[in-house]
């Protein structure tokens, strides 16, 4: 490596020499295929919203209907993403600190989620709450309404991120030391304490990691919402099926404007989510 | 301490320090099994109920609909346009990002994931501003008569931008901690490049490039938001069976709706049990590093 030959012929080559061929060839083309299909279209996507400007952006978010669209995604995303940190918490210590009967059918149906097609959760969840349902009809004795108001929206969002919080937080669990709960316990402290001082910070940075996930995934969510929302504007409508109301009226700029406020906060959130891994690499040496 | 109790005869009085309590341990158990069951389980039930709740007749009298017929062979040739596109994408991605060391490639893996933090919405609505009437080339596509917006085109793209990352990040990780000396172990053995992927790669991610397909033949045959948005649902030539079950469910007709989204959960539910099979049975075989969508 020290000779100079070699040196001055490695500085003009982009990748390191070797015997394995085909780098042109694959790496051209992950390069072409990523920009036609996802770069080039996105980058019309921001084309058209640097047209709008930021005073167009900012009129477009400010229109009543889209305000609301706009918080109605944001804070029930952010509840369904809190219900998830609760559960998902507990489904994961469940699923991996004990052993029960049927606990191996229950773990492979959590990530029924991402498998199940979200028109079909759509139409299941709106029939299970609405009120001659399974759920919505004993609901409805009690004058409790889920389906076709905001807190239906809260049950689709729930079901949609539940998996992103179990699947993050399930491997720290099964790493945790049971050194440390040992040395925990020999220095006097009660299993509540252990719990709470000891076991439970560790699986921060993965229960903030799995809630920033399930967040950015309710927050773009459309096919599992719109069945059992109701779809009442400025009440129970979430603003990606405003960008397709805004679209059937061939309103192209209104639609955008929204696409590109909605691709802001998911970035936002991708961000915090490699903010926090970073850090939790420094201070827990895991992700 | 137990073993000391149960030697003086007595059952055991002490548990060890590091298992919980019975009574918390039931009720997280209680917890979950039946937050599971309420939130997960209860959906996945419905769809089998009432797609036969008018009986086994009613059921397949749904497939006798020439609609629905349609709608499932434009699903099955959507995914078997956009899983192949993928799969091949996947393997050059996988290729030239674990064998060989560039400048940027962590930009590159990043860019790769995109699709995922984009919602399906706006997946569909990129296309309609490149390709639909007011879009970057509409004039240009309708002038020459091309239709690719509300057309089967668009849906083969907005299908192929969703489920694009599925195979990549599933074969990057695994052919990353892999690493090339196999390869080049073949290569100065003096194989040629293509049979030494054939006959040394290919047997190494066989079970992982087998995972990445199912997870993104499911999304591809199951995706809603993004097929919606480019399809203009035109009954038998644009609707694929997500999109078809939407029709139907509006139209308040339950079974058809239902009956055409048993072949949807059937899916997911097989879906599920090859993953849970390969992650058991293979798990060596498949990435640590790959994050579950």
């Amino acid at each position: 490596m020290t000779s100079p030959v070699l040196v001055g012929k490695n500085a003009r080559r982009f990748t390191a020499p070797g015997v394995i061929p085909g780098f042109g060839l694959t790496f051209g083309y992950t390069l072409i295929y990523l920009g036609l299909i996802v770069l080039f279209p996105l980058a019309t996507l921001i084309w058209w919203a640097s047209g709008l400007g930021l005073s167009g952006l900012c009129a477009i978010a400010a229109e009543p209907r889209v305000a609301a669209a706009l918080r109605t995604t944001f804070f029930i995303s952010f509840a369904a993403a809190i219900v998830d940190l609760f559960f998902g918490l507990i489904v994961a210590w469940a699923l991996t600190r004990y052993d029960f009967a049927g606990r191996r059918l229950l773990d492979a149906f959590v990530d029924l989620p991402f498998a199940l097609p979200t028109a079909v959760a759509g139409i299941s969840l709106a029939a299970l709450y609405s009120p001659n349902g399974w759920f919505g009809a004993p609901l409805a004795d009690y004058d409790i309404k889920i389906a076709f108001t905001r807190w239906g929206i809260l049950v689709a969002l729930i079901f949609i991120g539940l998996p992103f919080v179990v699947r993050t937080v399930q491997p720290i669990i099964s790493e945790l030391e049971v050194e440390l709960e040992e040395a925990s316990a020999t220095l006097g402290a009660g299993r509540a304490q252990t719990v709470l001082h000891v076991m439970l910070p560790p699986l921060a940075p993965a229960l903030l990691t799995g809630f920033a996930l399930a967040f950015a995934r309710s927050i773009g969510e459309y096919g599992s919402v719109i069945f059992i929302a109701g779809n009442i504007a400025y009440v129970s409508e979430i603003a990606p099926l405003l960008i397709v109301v805004k679209l059937e009226q061939y309103d192209v700029a209104g639609a955008t404007g929204i696409a590109t406020i909605m691709l802001a906060i998911s970035f936002a959130a991708l961000l915090l989510i490699n903010l926090v891994q970073a850090w939790s690499r420094r201070r827990f040496g895991h992700v | 301490m137990s073993e000391i109790a149960i030697a003086g005869g007595r059952r055991a009085k002490y548990r060890p320090v590091t298992e919980d309590s019975p009574l918390a341990r039931y009720a997280l158990i209680a917890t979950a099994v039946l937050f599971l069951a309420l939130f997960l389980l209860a959906p996945l039930a419905i769809v089998f109920f009432e797609a036969f709740s008018k009986g086994l007749d009613a059921f397949l009298s749904v497939f006798h609909d020439p609609d629905a017929l349609a709608a499932i062979r434009l699903t099955l040739l959507v995914a078997a346009l956009a899983v192949p596109a993928n799969l091949v994408f996947g393997l050059a991605a996988s290729w030239s990002i674990a064998k060989f060391s560039f400048p940027g490639k962590s930009v590159l893996i990043t860019l790769i994931d995109l699709p995922f933090s984009v919602s399906p919405v706006v997946a569909g609505l990129v296309y309609v501003l490149v390709f639909g009437g007011q879009g970057l080339f509409g004039a240009w596509l309708a002038e020459h008569g091309v239709r690719i917006i509300f057309a089967v085109p668009g849906i083969v793209l907005a299908t192929i931008f969703v489920t694009f990352p599925f195979v990549a990040r599933e074969l990057i990780p695994l052919m990353q901690e892999q690493g090339k000396v196999e390869e080049e172990a073949a290569l100065t053995l003096g194989a040629s490049g293509f049979r030494t992927f054939l006959t040394v790669t290919l047997p190494n991610i066989k079970w992982g490039l087998l995972y990445g397909v199912l997870l993104c033949n499911a999304r591809a045959m199951g995706e809603f938001g993004a097929v919606s948005v480019v399809s203009g649902h035109i009954r038998g030539l644009t609707n694929t069976i997500p999109l078809q079950v939407e029709i139907l469910y509006n139209e308040y007709n339950n079974v058809a709706a239902f009956a055409l989204a048993v072949l949807l959960a059937g899916l997911a539910l097989v879906t599920l049990g090859l993953k849970t099979f390969l992650e058991w049975r293979h798990a060596d075989e498949l990435s640590g590093r790959a994050r579950r969508h």
